[in-house]
């Protein structure tokens, strides 16, 4: 069942307050392999901060997905500033786009990432490709 | 950086081991990261790594070429492929190449070729970092 079409434009609830700490930062980047060196955190990291809106949304059960089949399609971020050690961070997620290809739906969202100040840090744009049941994967 | 500029290949190792760690560091613990039985349940040839992992690899590489964390101003890419983690200790080998296209007051527009075997797992993977 495709999902409801008033879920563009929609803005969900900011998400709670993610205090980036050393030992957070250093677990991701020896994760892929980096040694944290006490600077900027690793470009992706933000996205631990995005996908907790990402999971909201697609938990909300308004929303109608199946988070069994959701793919990720895309990822882009944009940066005002990298991510440091004691930020407070927050992820205001807003449904872009939404449109029907083949039977799935091609969720664009946007995580508008701010810190304890509400000052912009990065943006995440992420697409989602949520597959009708009858779609062959 | 020149515009032409073709940066030096990085060679990665990824693991099920580093899956693992990566599912607990990022929070996504989708279970096709990490369980062979889910993973072929949904369609999968095996336990793929998460495509932000890969993306992470592409940052990784750019942190290389620029001498430190920091410098990158927008990074995007498409999921195309996956990239498959066999259940061994010798792991999966992703390569990471860059070329600088341009260099403008915005910064240094880089191109990215990120592959696993003969395959390209990332589609159109780019950044601009600070000039």
């Amino acid at each position: 069942m495709p999902v409801d079409a008033s879920l563009a434009g929609r803005t969900f609830p900011p998400t709670a307050p993610y205090t980036v700490t050393e030992e957070r930062v250093r677990e991701f980047a020896a994760a892929t392999g980096s040694a944290y060196d006490g600077g900027a955190a690793p470009a992706t990291f933000p996205i631990v901060v995005a996908f907790g809106a990402m999971t909201a949304l697609m938990e909300d059960p308004s929303v109608g997905i199946a988070l069994h089949r959701v793919v990720h399609g895309e990822q882009r971020f944009t940066y005002t500033r990298p991510v440091a050690v004691g930020d407070e961070l927050t992820a205001e997620l807003t449904v872009d786009s939404l449109r029907q290809i083949g039977g799935a739906d091609i969720i664009g969202t946007r995580s508008e990432i701010t810190d304890a100040e509400g000052r912009p840090v990065c943006t995440a744009f992420a697409t989602l490709v949520h597959r009708g049941e009858d779609t062959p994967s | 950086m020149n515009t032409g500029d073709v940066l030096p290949e990085q060679t990665y190792t990824v693991t099920r081991a580093d899956l693992v760690r990566y599912a607990g560091a990022s929070g996504d613990r989708n279970p096709i990261h990490w369980s062979e039985r889910v993973a072929t349940s949904v369609g999968l040839p095996g336990v793929i790594a998460h495509g932000m992992y890969t993306m992470a690899l592409a940052a990784r590489a750019l942190d290389t070429w620029a001498d430190g964390p920091g410098k990158v101003r927008e990074l995007s890419c498409k999921f195309t492929k996956p990239v498959v983690v066999p259940d061994d200790d010798t792991g999966v080998t992703v390569r990471v190449k860059g070329t600088v296209k341009q260099v403008t007051d915005a910064g240094t527009h880089v191109a990215l070729e990120v592959t696993c075997g003969d395959e390209k797992v990332l589609g159109q993977p780019k950044a601009v970092l600070v000039a």
